[in-house]
Order: C-alpha cells, then sequence, then structure tokens
C-alpha cells in the first residue's frame, strides 16, 4: 500500500510501490544506503590515486591520528548533541513550577532518556534524602503501614515500559491558529521509560484494604505536597511504585526516591516523591482534579476523573523546523501510543486525509507504550499535507480535531488527541496545519 | 496448557486475592504505623469536612493574612497577575470565554482549604497556622459574597459553604454518563 501520488509521478511511483511491497517498507531505506556507500567508494578511491606520501595518516581524520578521551564516571551526551535538551517554559517569579517538555523531534526511538524526561513541577524538584523518606499507607486498611526504600528494595519488582503523558498535552492545538512551534514543544509533555519496581497491589495486600475503600488520595513529598484521588481499582490492577527508571534509581526530576505510575492514566496522577496513600471512601476534590485536570465543556458542566490518556498520534519526522531537501524518498516517521493498551493500528495520509496507508510499527509493540511507525515516502516536490491517525487495540481512535474541539468549551487543552496535520510547502518548509 | 496446570493456576490466582494470603508472598516488611503518626501526616481534607483540624478564622482576619503572604502573586482582592486569578469569573463557564478561579469553579470551599494548608504561601508552604488558613480561606470567599463579610469559618462551617460551582462536575469515571 503507497502514498497516492500526482499523475505526473505514475511510472516512478509504480517502481516505488514494487519496492514497498517487496521490502514491506525497508527496501527504499537500504537503496539510499546502497547509492550513498556506491558514492563513497568512489570518493576514497579517487583521493587514493592522487596521493604521494604513503603513510595513511595523511588522509585520516583528525580523531584516527591521535588517542582519544579517557573513560567516564558517568557518560554524557556527545557535544555535537548539544541542542538536544528539554524545552523550558517557566512560569514568572517560580523557577521551577511549570513544565519542561521532551525534544521528541530530536530524538528516535521509543524510550527518552531520563535526562530528557518531561518535567511538571508545583513548587520545584525537592532534595529527598532517601534514608528519611518513608511511603505511609493508611486510611481504610486493616494494617496502617509505612514502608522505608530500605524495605522496598526487598520486594518482588519487575520492570515494564510505559509511557507518561501530561493531560495537558498537546494543548497548543486548542488555540484557534495553529502555532508554528516543533513536534517538542507541541507533544513533548510525554516521555517513555522502562520503569522498575513494586507492585502497588502487593503492598496494599500486606496493609489489608478495607472493603468500604475505593479511592486511594496519593500525595506526594514535594512543596506542593502534590495529591490526587486514584480509583482503589487501579492500585489493585496495573500500578507500581517505580523505583528505577531506565536501570538507574528513578531521577530527582522523575520522583527519586520514589514515584507512583499508574500506565495509560494523565501524567499528573503519577504521583512523585510518593509519601502517602490514604486509603478512602470518595476523591477528595483536590486542586489538581478540579481548579487543573477537569475539562470544560461548552455548556460549561466539566468532566471531573477522566483519566485515560486516549489513542493518539504524532509525525515528528518530518515536523516544524525541518526542510525537505527537494523531491525525493524520505522515511515519515513518528510516535503513537494509547491509554487503553496497545496500538493496533497507524495510518499516514500524504493528501489531507483524502487517502490512509498502514504505517509499519516497529516492534515491540507494548501495551501503555510508545509505539514507533514509519512509512517511505516519495515526494514529488509538491505541496502536501501529513497527517497520521492511531487506533489502539480496544477500539479507541484519534477524533478529527474540530470533532475534538467541539467537545469542549473555547481554551481548553486537556487530553487533546486529535489527529495532528503538517503541511509540507514546496520549498520543503513544515507548517503546523488546522487540515 | 494442561487441565491440571490450568486448574494450579487458577487456584494460585483465587488463594492470593486473600490478602492475608497475598501478604505472605512479600517479604511483609511494613512497619505499623501509631495513631500519633497518622495524626501528624494526614493532611487530607474531604469535601464533607473530614480531616478538617479544630481553629477558626474570620473574613477580616483572613484580609490581613492574604495582604501578607498572598497578594504579592494574587492581586488585591485575589484579581490575579502575576500568578492565578482567585476571585470573579461568575457565570462565565458557558459564555464561551470562560474565566475559571475558586470562585466561578471549584466545587466544593474545602478544596482552598486544603490545597492553601499544604501548598500555599509558595515560598513558604506549610507555614500558616490553621487559624490563618481558616481566615484567608473565608477572606477569598467573601470576595465574591459566596460567604458573608462577617463570616467565621471552622470544622462545621467550612464544609456547608455552598459553592457557586458545586454542582459544575460530571464525572468520568468509571465511564462517561450515557
Amino acid at each position: 500500500m503507497g502514498v497516492v501520488m500526482g499523475k505526473g509521478e505514475k511510472m516512478e511511483s509504480a517502481k516505488l510501490r514494487e519496492e514497498v511491497v517487496a521490502g514491506n517498507g525497508l527496501i527504499h531505506r537500504r537503496a539510499l544506503l546502497r547509492g550513498a556507500l556506491f558514492s563513497a567508494g568512489i570518493a576514497a578511491a579517487d583521493v587514493g590515486v592522487a596521493q604521494a606520501d604513503d603513510s595513511v595518516g595523511a588522509d585520516a581524520p583528525d580523531w584516527m591520528k591521535t588517542p582519544g578521551q579517557p573513560f567516564s564516571a558517568y557518560g554524557t551526551p556527545s557535544k555535537w548533541q548539544d541542542k538536544v535538551q528539554r524545552i523550558f517554559t517557566i512560569a514568572p517569579g517560580r523557577a521551577g513550577t511549570g513544565v519542561s517538555r521532551t525534544p521528541l523531534h530530536l530524538l528516535e526511538g521509543t524510550i527518552t532518556p531520563g535526562g530528557l524526561h518531561f518535567e511538571r513541577h508545583h513548587n520545584g524538584v525537592p532534595d529527598i534524602d532517601p534514608g528519611r523518606h518513608e511511603l505511609f499507607i493508611h486510611g481504610m486498611v486493616k494494617r496502617p503501614l509505612a514502608f522505608s526504600l530500605e524495605a522496598l528494595m526487598r520486594y518482588p519488582m519487575e520492570s515494564r515500559i510505559h509511557f507518561v503523558e501530561c493531560a495537558g498535552n498537546s494543548g497548543a492545538f486548542g488555540a484557534a491558529q495553529p502555532q508554528q512551534i516543533t513536534a517538542g514543544e507541541l507533544n513533548g509533555l510525554l516521555s517513555c521509560s522502562e520503569w522498575t519496581g513494586v507492585r502497588l497491589s502487593t503492598l496494599l495486600a500486606e496493609a489489608g484494604v478495607a472493603k468500604e475503600a475505593k479511592w486511594v488520595i496519593a500525595e506526594g513529598a514535594d512543596a506542593a505536597a502534590m495529591s490526587r484521588s486514584i480509583p482503589v481499582e487501579k492500585c489493585m490492577d496495573d500500578a507500581m511504585i517505580a523505583l528505577y527508571q531506565n536501570g538507574e534509581a528513578i531521577r530527582p526530576e522523575q520522583g527519586f526516591p520514589m514515584r507512583l505510575l499508574v500506565p495509560g492514566f494523565e501524567g499528573n496522577m503519577n504521583v512523585k516523591w510518593l509519601r502517602r496513600l490514604n486509603l478512602t471512601d470518595a476523591p477528595v476534590d483536590a486542586r489538581d482534579e478540579t481548579s487543573h485536570y477537569t475539562e470544560l465543556m461548552p455548556s460549561g458542566k466539566a468532566r471531573q476523573f477522566m483519566f485515560l490518556m486516549g489513542a493518539k498520534s504524532a509525525i515528528v519526522k518530518p515536523s516544524f523546523g525541518m526542510t525537505m531537501k527537494g523531491p525525493g524518498l524520505y522515511e515519515i516517521s513518528g510516535l503513537a501510543w494509547s491509554g487503553a493498551g496497545r496500538v493496533s493500528k497507524v495510518e499516514v495520509s500524504a493528501d489531507g486525509g483524502k487517502s490512509w496507508a498502514v504505517a509499519a510499527l516497529n516492534e515491540p509493540v507494548l501495551s501503555k507504550a510508545l509505539t514507533r511507525f514509519r512509512l517511505p515516502w516519495n515526494w514529488d516536490g509538491r505541496p502536501s499535507t501529513l497527517m497520521s491517525r492511531a487506533t489502539d487495540e480496544k477500539g479507541g481512535a484519534q477524533p478529527t480535531r474540530a470533532s475534538w474541539i467541539a467537545e469542549y468549551a473555547p481554551g481548553q487543552g486537556y487530553h487533546f488527541n486529535g489527529i495532528q496535520s503538517w503541511s509540507i510547502e514546496a520549498d520543503g518548509t513544515v507548517k503546523n496545519v488546522y487540515a | 496448557m494442561s487441565t491440571l496446570r490450568y486448574a494450579g493456576l487458577l487456584s494460585a490466582v483465587v488463594f492470593c486475592m486473600l490478602p492475608s494470603v497475598c501478604g505472605a508472598q512479600s517479604p511483609n516488611l511494613g512497619r505499623p504505623l501509631t495513631p500519633e503518626e497518622i495524626r501528624k501526616i494526614d493532611i487530607t481534607v474531604s469535601p464533607d469536612g473530614r480531616g478538617l483540624p479544630p481553629g477558626s478564622g474570620s473574613v477580616s482576619a483572613g484580609a490581613a493574612v492574604y495582604a501578607k503572604s498572598c497578594q504579592a502573586c494574587h492581586g488585591a482582592q485575589g484579581a490575579g497577575k502575576p500568578q492565578d486569578q482567585l476571585t470573579g469569573g461568575l457565570g462565565t463557564l458557558a459564555s464561551g470565554k470562560p474565566v475559571k478561579t475558586p470562585a466561578s469553579y471549584w466545587p466544593a470551599a474545602t478544596t482552598l482549604f486544603d490545597y492553601i494548608r499544604r501548598a500555599m504561601p509558595i515560598t513558604a508552604p506549610q507555614s500558616l497556622t490553621n487559624d490563618e488558613v481558616y481566615a484567608v480561606t473565608a477572606y477569598i470567599l467573601s470576595i465574591d459574597g459566596i460567604v458573608p463579610g462577617d463570616a467565621v469559618l471552622d470544622a462545621k462551617s467550612l464544609p456547608r459553604v455552598k459553592m457557586p460551582n458545586k454542582d459544575g462536575f460530571i464525572s468520568w469515571w468509571p465511564k462517561p454518563p450515557r
């Protein structure tokens, strides 16, 4: 299945379509690689003939002619990657309160490096002494308990790959005019890590949940004592007390020494610096589940406790800030995810939604985790509109932006999962458009 | 999977649903909490008033607390700037230009108390006394007439305050209505 192209491209597109079918989309990339190797070989041969001195060093790059740097205690990214940074917005007068975003458009694969995981802090990152931190479980339980980090380290653990997405992610799509900002600025309140920790159900079983307990009020040990009401069903299902992120102790910005992980639920509920779980019979209308993280509808009524992050996708290559270098073969690549489970299908359109092609999904496709999709595209150099839409295994799908907008009051931005569009201009620039 | 193995797995699952048994599979390293410890850490306040501490505060006392600890960020009379607007916006939610403030949007007065006590003022959270928190809550609510100018709030009266948008929220859990 290929991307529909213009009439003048019929011959070439027919050839390409054969290659797409034969290689299931991968052939094009191999063909490009072969071409590059071929021209590099010619260049090397030419230089060899012109060379008078027979020491090979004359033509070797500098870094092959001097010993490299010594070992380092904790590796850092290449200095050539210094633009790959979290994207900041700092609320006036409140350093440490606000968000920083993951630069999705500058990364590949699906795992977010620990230092680039998005941040949302309500009053800065606390400096917690792990030896003095305990997790308290109390309220409607038979045995109120405290767990030290040392104690938790002895519990059976599990590792799972899950995304965390802020409920306010992609809120910029609520703006009346399409914002000309990068895919990271648009969608970067989204990250994906391998989390390792203790199943919350294990600890709750030890405390003995009372029959009347229906909600768990989770509270952080930050200077906002951020708290949320979480259904006890979720806590007994796949919730985790996460201690590790991508193999290392969870980072301070992500909740060191421990955070609550409620896979697929809005990011704010994954309470960082977790200190207290208070079991009770009703939600408490915490500030962050009333003032924030509620969705106002046109009627003036608001949705509350809309926890699940819906099926969603975004093309990150190409995206705003990148320039297509003339007609030819490109790989469209992006991320898809759903709080309900696995992504079952991602479709891509290059004609503004008139026709759709099924994209390849990189394995492994995991539940409530980012999935990378790819599709080769032969751009004919004419203005085009790229779109992607994801479907999850529970049948969840992305609405159009227009139908999403119609659900909510003006200016709302929580839980945006509408279809996103990039317009490719004739000069190769990429624009955010509402198509 | 053989029927026998399946039966074994099933009985293990049923077995594990009993908390005492499941706990036995973990190292059981939780340290029992005393009621005194719980009293010190439990700062949760529910809309029905559970968790509210002793103490009280008047609108006039709250005006002084507000001027000292809140106004620099939230403006005179909660009008906002540089930080969140706390007052006004009543009746705007369905207007097409919604202004969400504690007064116009928040469903429970207890949320103001709970949030101020745990998180405000932002430069010195958890520094206000319970009386001060009651008082400043009363002051903020008085600006829009949600409580009268002579109101005194405490654990009994605060949960009885009827917020203008009390019925403005529809629960999407466990499923959307319809």
